[in-house]
C-alpha cells in the first residue's frame, strides 16, 4: 500500500529551513544549467536563422567562411544563368551576389573601443531572396547612392546609426538611410549597402558570396552537383541553413560542453546536500518509519515515500530554478562570429524544451540524492528503531 | 587547542555527513579557481605585448591588408628601430576539427622581433634558407605526432589550393601567452606562389622608447590618412586587448557562475552544520551545565565549521592548482597560458573565511544562546 503524499509533505513543513536551503540549492543549479544552455541556444539559433532552407549559398571552392571566399563577375554571370536559379515574379533572377567584409567601427561614442562590424553589399533582389528582412525605420538604400541601412541589433551598439546619421568607412561617408530587422538572425548585426557600392571600395571587382533561391526547393542537390561539376567555375554550393548551422558549431559546443561542465560539477554539491538532508530526515524520523513498518506498510512503499519526498523537495527547487532563470530570455549580449571575425549580437533564448530539461534535471538531482537515505529507511529494523 | 579532540569527535561522528560536506566545497571552490582563471588567463593575454612593440593594420579592418611599399616608410619614421610584417594563412588541417594558427612571416626581421619565440639556432637557420619550410609550436608536434623533417600538407582557405610545407623546428615560448601551436612560414613562399598578388595582414615595429609610442602612431596615422590604405596604429597591448574584447562579456558571465556555485554550495554547509548542531542540543546542554561558558560553545561550533570549509578548500582549490599546473589544458587552444594564479587562490582562501564564518553563525549562536533548561528537559 502507499504512504499517502500527505505524510511527506507534513514532514517537510516540520523542517522548513534545511528544506528551503537543500530546494533553493537544487534552484540554483538549475537556474545556471537553463542560463547556460540559452546562452548557447540563442547564439545557434541567431546564425542558423540567418539561412534559409531554399537558399543556396556559392563560395569559393574550399573557403570555409564567406570572408575567404572570392567570386568574380564571370562566375556569378555563370551561376544566374543556372537553370536552378528561381525567377522573381519581374523575371529577374532571384539571386543576390554579394560583397562581404569586416570593418572596424567605432563602439557608441566611446572612441577608443573598436568593433568588427559586417558590411555586406547585396543586390535589389536580396530583399526577396532573402525572406526575412524587414524595414523597421526608413527606407532602402537607393542604387547608386552612398547609402546603407543598419541592422537593428547594431543601432545603439555602434556610433552614427541613427537615421540620417553619416557613418565613415573606406574612405566614404554613407548615409543611413534606414534600420532593418531580420527574425534574430546575425543578419541584424549587419551594414547593408548595394554591392556596386561597396564593390570598388573593399576589395575590388570581385563578389564574396553569391545567394540564389532554388526554381525547385527540393533541388538542392541537383543544383549542387551542377554547379561543383561545372568546369568553367570553381565553387562549392552550400544549403544557407545548414553554411550558417556550420558557423555557429564550434562557439555553440564549447558553450554546451561548459555548461554541461559546470553544471554537472555543481550538480554533486547539490545532490550531496540532497543526502545530507534526507539521511538527516531519515533518522529524525526512525521511530516513525517503524510505526509504519509495523502497520504493515511494505518496505518497498517506505523506499517509494522517501524517495518522492526527495523528488519533490528537488522539483519545487527546478521550478524555482525556471522562474529564476526566466527573465534571462530575450536579453542581448554579443560575442565573435570567429568565422567571420565579426560581433554578433544575440539574445538568450530560454525554450520551454530547456525549461523542461532543467525539470527533469532537477529531478534527478532529487531521486539520486534521495535513494541511498531512503533504501535505509526502508530496511530499518524495526524492533531496534522502534525502541 | 586543548578543545580539539572534542571538535574531531564531532566531525567525525557523521563521517558521511562531513565527508559529502567537505568534498562540497572541494567542488564549488574548484569551479570557482577554474571560472576565475578564465577571467585572470584572458586578462594576461590582453595585458601581454612587449611596451616597444606596435602594430600597424589597416584602418578599415584587420581583414584589410597594407602595401608591401610601407615597410620601408615605415622604418625610416623617427622613432621607429625595426619593422617585420606577416599575414594571416587561415589554413585547414585534415578534418579542420583541431584549429590552429597559421602566419606567414618574414623569417629574419620576425625572429629580431620576438625573442620570446625561442627555436634552436640550427633549426632557425634551416627555416631561413628553405622557403619551403614551416617553423611549429612543440604542442603542435604532440597533438598532430608530427616529426621535424616531414612534410604537413594543408588546404588554404583565404589563398586556395594545397600547401605543403616541411617542419623545420619546433619552437618553445617563452611567455605563456604566446600559444605552443601556432604554424609559420616564409612569407615569400605565399607571395610567389600569389604571384606577388599578395601584401602583408599587418606590420609589427620596434620603437627606441615605449615613451614614444603615442608620437610614433601619429605620425604614421598621420601620414597615411588621406592614402587608400590608412593605418591604425596601437601598442601590442592594445592589438591584444582589442582581441579578447571579442569574446563579449565573459567576464560577468564566468563571475556570476561562479558566485552562484559559491551561494550553491554555502546553502549545503549551512544547512549541513544546522544538522549537526540541532542534532547535539542536549549534549550542547550537558556541557554547559558542566562549566562551559557561552563563548567557548560557540567558538567550537564555529571552528568544526572552519574544519569543513578548510579541508574543503584545501582539496578545491589545491587540486585546480595542480591540475591546471601540468599546464596541458589550455581549452582547445583557445586559452593558452591556462594558469591558476596566487591571486585566485587568496581570493579563494578568503571565500572560504566567509564559508565558514556563515555556515557557522547561526548554529554557533545558537549553541551559545542554549537556554540549558530547557534544552535538558529534552533529554529522555
Amino acid at each position: 500500500m502507499k504512504i499517502p503524499l500527505a505524510y511527506n509533505v507534513r514532514s517537510v513543513l516540520q523542517r522548513p529551513v534545511s528544506t528551503a536551503m537543500t530546494a533553493l540549492g537544487v534552484a540554483i543549479v538549475v537556474a545556471v544549467f537553463i542560463a547556460m544552455l540559452a546562452l548557447a541556444n540563442g547564439f545557434r539559433v541567431a546564425l542558423v536563422r540567418t539561412g534559409s532552407p531554399d537558399n543556396v549559398l556559392v563560395l569559393r571552392r574550399g573557403a570555409d567562411s564567406e570572408l575567404s571566399s572570392g567570386i568574380d563577375r564571370e562566375t556569378e554571370r555563370i551561376i544566374a544563368a543556372s537553370p536552378h536559379v528561381a525567377t522573381g515574379s519581374d523575371g529577374r533572377a532571384l539571386i543576390s551576389p554579394e560583397v562581404f567584409v569586416a570593418i572596424n567601427i567605432h563602439r557608441g561614442s566611446d572612441t577608443l573601443s573598436m568593433a568588427n562590424v559586417v558590411a555586406r553589399g547585396v543586390s535589389d533582389e536580396a530583399f526577396t531572396v532573402r525572406r526575412n528582412i524587414v524595414i523597421t525605420e526608413g527606407r532602402k538604400f537607393v542604387s547608386g547612392r552612398s547609402e546603407i541601412i543598419v541592422g537593428q541589433r547594431l543601432v545603439g551598439r555602434i556610433g552614427h546609426t541613427a537615421l540620417g546619421d553619416t557613418l565613415r568607412f573606406a574612405g566614404r561617408d554613407w548615409l543611413v538611410v534606414g534600420h532593418f530587422s531580420a527574425g534574430g538572425s546575425s543578419f541584424e548585426s549587419e551594414i547593408w549597402g548595394e554591392n556596386e557600392q561597396f564593390m570598388p571600395v573593399f576589395r575590388g571587382d570581385v563578389f564574396q558570396s553569391v545567394s540564389f533561391r532554388l526554381k525547385d526547393p527540393r533541388g538542392f542537390e541537383e543544383a549542387k552537383r551542377s554547379l561543383e561539376n561545372d568546369q568553367r567555375i570553381q565553387v562549392d554550393a552550400h544549403r544557407e541553413t545548414e553554411f550558417y548551422d556550420s558557423q555557429s558549431e564550434l562557439l555553440t559546443r564549447i558553450l554546451n560542453i561548459l555548461a554541461y561542465l559546470i553544471t554537472s560539477i555543481m550538480a554533486v554539491g547539490a545532490v550531496f546536500g540532497a543526502v545530507n538532508t534526507m539521511y538527516a530526515a531519515v533518522a529524525a524520523r526512525t521511530p516513525e518509519v517503524a510505526v509504519l513498518l509495523t502497520l504493515g506498510f511494505r518496505p518497498r512503499s517506505v523506499l517509494a515515500s522517501f524517495l518522492v519526498e526527495s523528488a519533490v523537495i528537488a522539483l519545487v527547487g527546478g521550478l524555482i530554478g525556471c522562474l529564476f532563470a526566466l527573465p534571462i530570455n530575450g536579453i542581448v549580449t554579443s560575442t565573435t562570429n570567429w568565422n567571420s571575425f565579426t560581433e554578433v549580437a544575440f539574445a538568450f533564448r530560454v525554450t520551454p524544451g530547456l525549461l523542461l530539461s532543467g525539470v527533469i534535471f532537477a529531478l534527478v538531482m532529487g531521486v539520486l540524492g534521495g535513494f541511498f537515505p531512503a533504501l535505509r529507511a526502508s530496511r530499518l529494523p524495526v524492533v531496534q528503531a522502534i525502541r | 587547542m586543548k578543545f580539539l579532540p572534542l571538535v574531531l569527535a564531532n566531525l567525525g561522528r557523521h563521517k558521511r555527513r562531513t565527508v559529502l560536506t567537505i568534498v562540497s566545497v572541494a567542488l564549488a571552490l574548484f569551479l570557482f579557481a577554474a571560472l576565475r582563471s578564465v577571467i585572470t588567463t584572458l586578462d594576461e593575454t590582453a595585458r601581454f605585448g612587449a611596451a616597444n612593440r606596435m602594430v600597424v593594420q589597416n584602418a578599415m579592418g584587420i581583414v584589410f591588408p597594407l602595401p608591401m611599399s610601407y615597410a620601408s616608410r615605415l622604418q625610416a619614421t623617427q622613432g621607429v628601430q625595426a619593422v617585420t610584417w606577416a599575414n594571416w594563412f587561415g589554413g585547414r588541417y585534415g578534418d579542420g576539427k583541431r584549429f590552429f594558427a597559421t602566419f606567414a612571416v618574414d623569417p629574419q626581421s620576425y625572429f629580431a622581433m620576438y625573442p620570446e619565440m625561442q627555436v634552436p639556432e640550427d633549426q632557425k637557420q634551416a627555416f631561413f634558407r628553405d622557403r619551403g619550410s614551416c617553423i611549429v609550436g612543440r604542442h603542435l608536434l604532440e597533438v598532430f605526432g608530427w616529426k621535424v623533417g616531414q612534410n604537413v600538407t594543408m588546404q588554404g582557405t583565404i589563398f586556395p589550393g594545397d600547401w605543403t610545407f616541411t617542419i623545420v623546428g619546433a619552437y618553445v615560448p617563452t611567455s605563456k601567452v604566446i600559444g605552443e601551436d601556432a604554424l609559420i612560414f616564409q612569407y615569400a613562399n605565399l607571395d610567389e606562389r600569389l604571384n606577388h598578388q599578395v601584401t602583408p595582414g599587418w606590420y609589427v615595429l620596434r620603437i627606441t622608447d615605449p615613451a614614444l609610442a603615442p608620437d610614433v602612431a601619429r605620425r604614421i596615422d598621420d601620414g597615411y590618412r588621406n592614402s587608400s590604405a590608412p593605418t591604425k596604429t596601437g601598442t601590442e597591448q592594445a592589438f591584444q586587448a582589442g582581441f579578447v574584447t571579442m569574446w563579449g562579456n565573459v567576464q560577468f558571465l564566468m563571475n556570476s557562475i561562479g558566485m552562484a556555485v559559491v551561494f550553491a554550495i554555502l546553502l549545503v554547509t549551512a544547512n549541513a552544520m544546522m544538522m549537526a548542531a540541532r542534532e547535539r542540543t542536549s549534549e550542547i546542554a550537558v556541557l554547559k551545565t558542566i562549566g562551559f561558558t557561552d563563548r567557548t560553545l560557540f567558538l567550537l561550533v564555529m571552528v568544526e565549521a572552519g574544519c569543513i570549509a578548510d579541508a574543503g578548500a584545501l582539496l578545491g582549490l589545491g587540486g585546480a592548482k595542480a591540475l591546471f599546473a601540468s599546464g596541458n589544458i589550455n581549452v582547445g587552444g583557445f586559452l593558452p597560458g591556462f594558469t591558476v594564479t596566487n591571486g585566485t587562490v587568496l581570493i579563494g582562501v578568503a571565500l572560504t573565511l566567509v564559508l565558514a564564518l556563515a555556515s557557522g553563525a547561526i548554529p554557533a549562536l545558537r549553541a551559545a544562546r542554549l537556554p540549558v533548561v530547557q534544552a535538558l528537559r529534552k533529554v529522555e
